[in-house]
């Protein structure tokens, strides 16, 4: 233990001092918080609500015949849980969140401040266009920040998400190739692929046939230039693909598809390493789509919500779905009707009500506005830069399996430098978590075997990556020196130890229930 | 750029570390011809806070906010006073700036509450378990569409006239790649005998009540009749608030609950995001699609919260899994139980009585102008009038007085002869007697 010159204790104590039992159950700052059922009573409430007269003759003879079982919490007690509740939670805010794949980059506050304003937070999405003319300019704008920056003709708005951006992108597809008169029907997915890719050309329709990757980490272009054939409706292509590495042959594989009649998916999810230098529709992609809450900073949320706009080829942009935005000399209108549609538009249907994420959308042209062309551009070269400068730091001590680099805002480690010690990549990344950090992706991608996928991002300075390589590397020589103290059974420091998942698959406890009703399944 | 924390003498050291000459070594594997310079881009450069907040302000100041005008859309989405102290629980760092809980010893916050969630959504729903969320009510429709193809193995959907168009069209765009959907007439104020239709290849019956007029439908009979088939009832709702005060479609049968979250807790937004409900019986949890988060423990024997039955996810049983859907609405969700948690039983019990207390007032006042008529006998907080001219117009001319009369029924079903003259109207807790004032003397006004 090291000591101050006061003889106060500046390291952290044992674990087993930690251990030691406190009469309340919560630690310090860490407190323990039971579910909101178990500490609410009847009859409270947090909103003050008149009581007010009312009859019940309109209700069809359909009145509510039991409570709904909600408990009563005043505010304070809601808040204090809550709150508590947040503490409990690891976020971006808090420390580095090296997520592969997920870019967790900082969500700068003034964002939500403009989603917040009344013009656009307090707007109804059926109100008359006249009202709505400046929510239509900023998706206009915003349309054009993303086809500019994609180099690509059109956008359709109205996707959720980054795995709805793909069922649009490939329904346009599939309406494309019904338009020609043509069934195609196979789907080309690179093995490395996310799995929302093969579930969403199955959802669209399609069947999946998986093209493997080289030894390189890239997609086997000859094997998927061998697969082409007329049955085959489009290849769904991560780029920069998911081992973190810019497709070489991009061009060539575009050029081979639509030579055989086929169109070219790429998921965006990796946008963030190019947005600003590459065009993606120079490198003859017909449809990609862009999740906002990944390259232009919309918050995850915990999971949510996202929003996934997706960019079309000219020979695509006639099918893209319902409402189309126009404008006129009266200014900005939604086409929602088939009746009106401008002349050689097709739309294949509605991917939702409404008219997409205004509020992510919102989130987003804030950040482009903020970060402008030249920013934005800087910000990939930052994620490029800072990816790369993990991998150079860290793979004389870890494993990187395609060599010597570079990488693209990613940095992808396997877990052969961990072989013999006992260690495995969820243990290691588990102690990640007593060391402040949250771990990285893990046993992802699936081409590689325990797979380590670290993106930093760009919104880390050099001292945090500093202080992280030096975790990350001592972390690695203790594994290799059979020092396992630190991996065995961690995290030891979180709110939680390791969890108990196959008890919880096993017997599923899905919701709260009243002591007196039966837990189990019936 | 203040978002980002490299000075250009930390990325010569990076570079030195790396070994590359310069930035553009690390692109090197991306053909030379396509990489771009600053000039390919027609478009602004940096800007600083103050004037990128100056240039949005001015945007959003050229709508019409709902709090600033007499406001009575609804249609699918529905304003209500959202408690302050959730959008300052949702702008919590710790919620805001986290991802999905892959990690659940340092994300029980997120799990926990959407574990509460998941309960508070069955409750109110009357079913046995929901999940974590899906976008939003029109997707969540779709989502159930195909599970109850799935678990019937059958292919056709039948979707009742009262469902709200854009929720139709959203299930057609998915529905019909593996099956067939089929609409019935649309009936503005009246129940269509959707039960006939039923036969041995339905594989579900899709009903909304209120449904998208206000009308609401009692769905017993519905649910016997596709029971009767062994096909299943998924019942929709877009205004949640209404479950405050009318029998929860689970205590009327329905295998299936798609529902629209935003009216709790969420804003109007122009749209989105909002927040799909989803809510099924235990017997058909496997075919379930979206998040789940379910109850267990950890080595030190503490109770806690993790996801749970992944297997039916993308993420590892790719094209064979129950949806391909990744992301959930979680910021939404977390204020739609945050506010529910405020609420509680007696407030939301109340905040349901005063929505159609309102809508009561309103219809009463209305149906007093000449020429219109209320043709919806049972409605919660919104309610279609029958005017004696086109709604489109006399809404647009009342938007130019700065009333927001509601949403014309022609807007969502523009091929509806019946529909011109219908519209749709919603009255909150929000809404005031001035507001109802304002709109009554416009109305007539604009008539005579």
């Amino acid at each position: 233990m090291t000591m101050n010159n006061q003889g106060r204790p500046t390291a952290p104590g044992t674990v087993e001092s930690n251990e030691l039992p406190t009469i309340s159950g919560d630690r310090g700052l860490d407190h323990e918080e039971a579910l909101i059922f178990e500490i609410g009573r009847a009859g409270m409430t947090g909103v003050d609500i008149p009581q007010v007269q009312m009859s019940d003759t309109k209700l069809g003879g359909l009145r509510r015949k039991g409570p709904v079982g909600l408990p009563g919490l005043s505010e304070p007690e809601v808040i204090r849980h809550y709150v508590r509740l947040s503490r409990m939670n690891y976020a971006i805010d808090a420390g580095l969140y090296p997520l592969g794949s997920c870019t967790m980059k900082h969500n700068p506050r003034l964002n939500e401040k403009m989603a917040r304003l009344p013009g656009f937070g307090d707007v109804h999405p059926l109100q008359p266009e006249a009202t709505v003319q400046g929510a239509l300019t900023l998706i206009s704008d915003l349309m054009r920040w993303l086809t500019t920056l994609t180099g690509m003709p059109a956008v359709a708005m109205s996707p959720k998400a980054g795995a709805h951006g793909e069922l649009c992108g490939l329904l346009t597809i599939r309406a494309a190739i019904a338009a020609r008169g043509e069934t195609r029907r196979r789907i080309l997915v690179p093995e490395s692929a996310h799995g929302t890719n093969p579930a969403t050309a199955a959802l669209a329709g399609f069947t999946v046939d998986e093209v493997p990757a080289t030894r390189d980490g890239h997609v086997d272009a000859d094997a998927l230039e061998a697969k082409l054939g007329p049955d085959v409706a489009a290849i769904m292509l991560t780029n920069p693909n998911t081992c973190g590495l810019f497709e070489p042959r991009i061009k060539e594989m575009a050029d081979a598809v639509h030579k055989a009649g086929a169109y070219f998916y790429c998921d965006g999810a990796n946008f963030n390493a190019i947005a600003g230098r590459v065009r993606p529709g120079d490198l003859g992609i017909d449809a990609m789509h862009i999740n906002l809450h990944k390259t232009f900073s919309t918050p995850h949320g915990g999971g949510g919500p996202g929003a996934g706009p997706v960019v079309l080829s000219a020979a695509l942009a006639p099918f893209a779905p319902l409402p189309l935005l126009v404008q006129d000399a009266n200014g900005f209108r939604m086409i929602e009707d088939r009746a009106e549609l401008p002349a050689g538009a097709q739309p294949f249907g509605r991917m939702c009500a409404f008219h997409g994420q205004m509020g992510m959308f919102v989130r987003a042209l804030t950040y482009m506005l903020s970060h402008g062309a030249d920013g934005i551009r800087q910000a990939s070269e930052d994620a490029v830069l800072s990816a790369n400068y993990i991998l150079a730091s860290l793979k004389d001590v870890m494993s990187a399996p395609f060599g010597e680099g570079p990488c693209m805002h990613e940095a992808l480690f396997d877990d052969s430098f961990l072989e013999g010690t006992g260690v495995t990549t969820l243990d290691f990344a588990k102690a990640m978590i007593d060391e402040g950090y949250h771990p990285m992706t893990m046993y992802f991608p699936l081409v590689v075997h325990g797979a380590m996928l670290i993106e930093p991002t760009e919104s880390e300075s050099k001292e945090s990556l500093d202080r992280f390589i030096h975790v990350l590397r001592t972390m690695a020589l203790e594994a290799k020196a059979g020092q396992r103290t630190r991996f065995d059974g961690a995290p030891r420091l979180a709110p939680r130890r390791r969890l108990d998942e196959t008890a919880a698959a096993r017997k599923p406890v899905l919701r709260w229930k009243p002591k007196d009703l039966p837990q189990a399944a019936e | 750029m203040r978002y980002l924390p490299l000075t250009n003498t930390d990325r010569s050291e990076m570079l030195a570390k790396i070994g590359a000459r310069d930035i553009d070594a690390l692109f090197r594997d991306v053909p030379k011809a396509a990489i771009v310079g600053r000039s390919a881009f027609d478009l602004t450069d940096t800007k600083g806070e103050l004037e990128v907040d100056r240039l949005l302000s001015r945007m959003a100041a050229k709508n019409v906010a709902a709090g600033s005008a007499p406001f009575f859309c609804g249609a699918g989405a529905y304003r209500h006073h959202v408690p302050a102290a959730v959008d300052h629980l949702i702008q919590r760092s710790e919620f805001l700036t986290s991802y999905t809980p892959y990690q659940p010893e340092i994300a029980q916050g997120t799990l926990q509450y959407l574990f509460e969630f998941q309960t508070q959504v069955a409750l109110l729903t009357g079913m046995e378990v929901a999940n974590a969320s899906l976008y939003d009510g029109s997707t969540a429709t779709a989502e159930a569409v195909l599970m109850a193809q799935r678990l019937t193995k059958r292919s056709k959907a039948i979707l009742s006239g009262g469902l709200h168009p854009h929720y139709a069209e959203t299930v057609e765009t998915v529905a019909n790649l593996s099956g067939e959907v089929v609409r019935t007439p649309v009936t503005p104020g009246n129940a269509e005998d959707i039960a006939a239709l039923i036969d041995d290849k339905t594989a579900c019956v899709v009903v909304q009540s209120p449904d998208v007029f206000g009308l609401i439908r009692d769905l017993r009979p519905i649910a016997d009749a596709a029971h009767a088939k062994s096909a299943l009832l998924i019942a929709v709702v877009t205004e949640i608030v209404s479950l405050g005060l009318i029998e929860p479609p689970g205590a009327m049968g329905a295998d299936i609950v798609a529902a629209e979250g935003q009216g709790i807790g969420n804003g109007l937004n122009f749209g989105g995001p909002y927040v799909g409900l989803f809510a099924t019986r235990e017997k058909f949890l496997r075919q379930m699609p979206g998040r789940l988060v379910g109850e267990t423990t950890d080595a030190g024997g503490k109770r806690g919260y993790v996801l749970t039955l992944s297997t039916r996810e993308q993420h590892i049983r790719r094209e064979k899994a129950t949806s391909n859907i990744c992301t959930n609405s979680g910021l939404c969700c977390l204020a739609f139980t945050i506010h529910l948690s405020l609420l509680g039983e007696e407030g939301f019990s109340r905040l349901a009585r005063a929505n159609h207390a309102r809508a009561s007032a309103l219809a009463d006042r209305l149906s007093k102008v000449k020429g219109v008529s209320l043709i919806t006998p049972s409605f919660f907080n919104e309610f279609t009038l029958k005017l004696p001219k086109a709604a489109k117009g006399l809404v647009d001319k009342l938007a130019a007085k700065g009333i927001i009369a509601g949403v014309p029924a022609s807007r969502l079903m523009p091929h509806e002869a019946d529909a011109t003259n219908l519209l749709i109207v919603a009255a909150t807790e929000t809404t005031t007697d001035e507001d109802y004032d304002a709109f009554v003397a416009a109305l007539a006004e604009a008539m005579s």
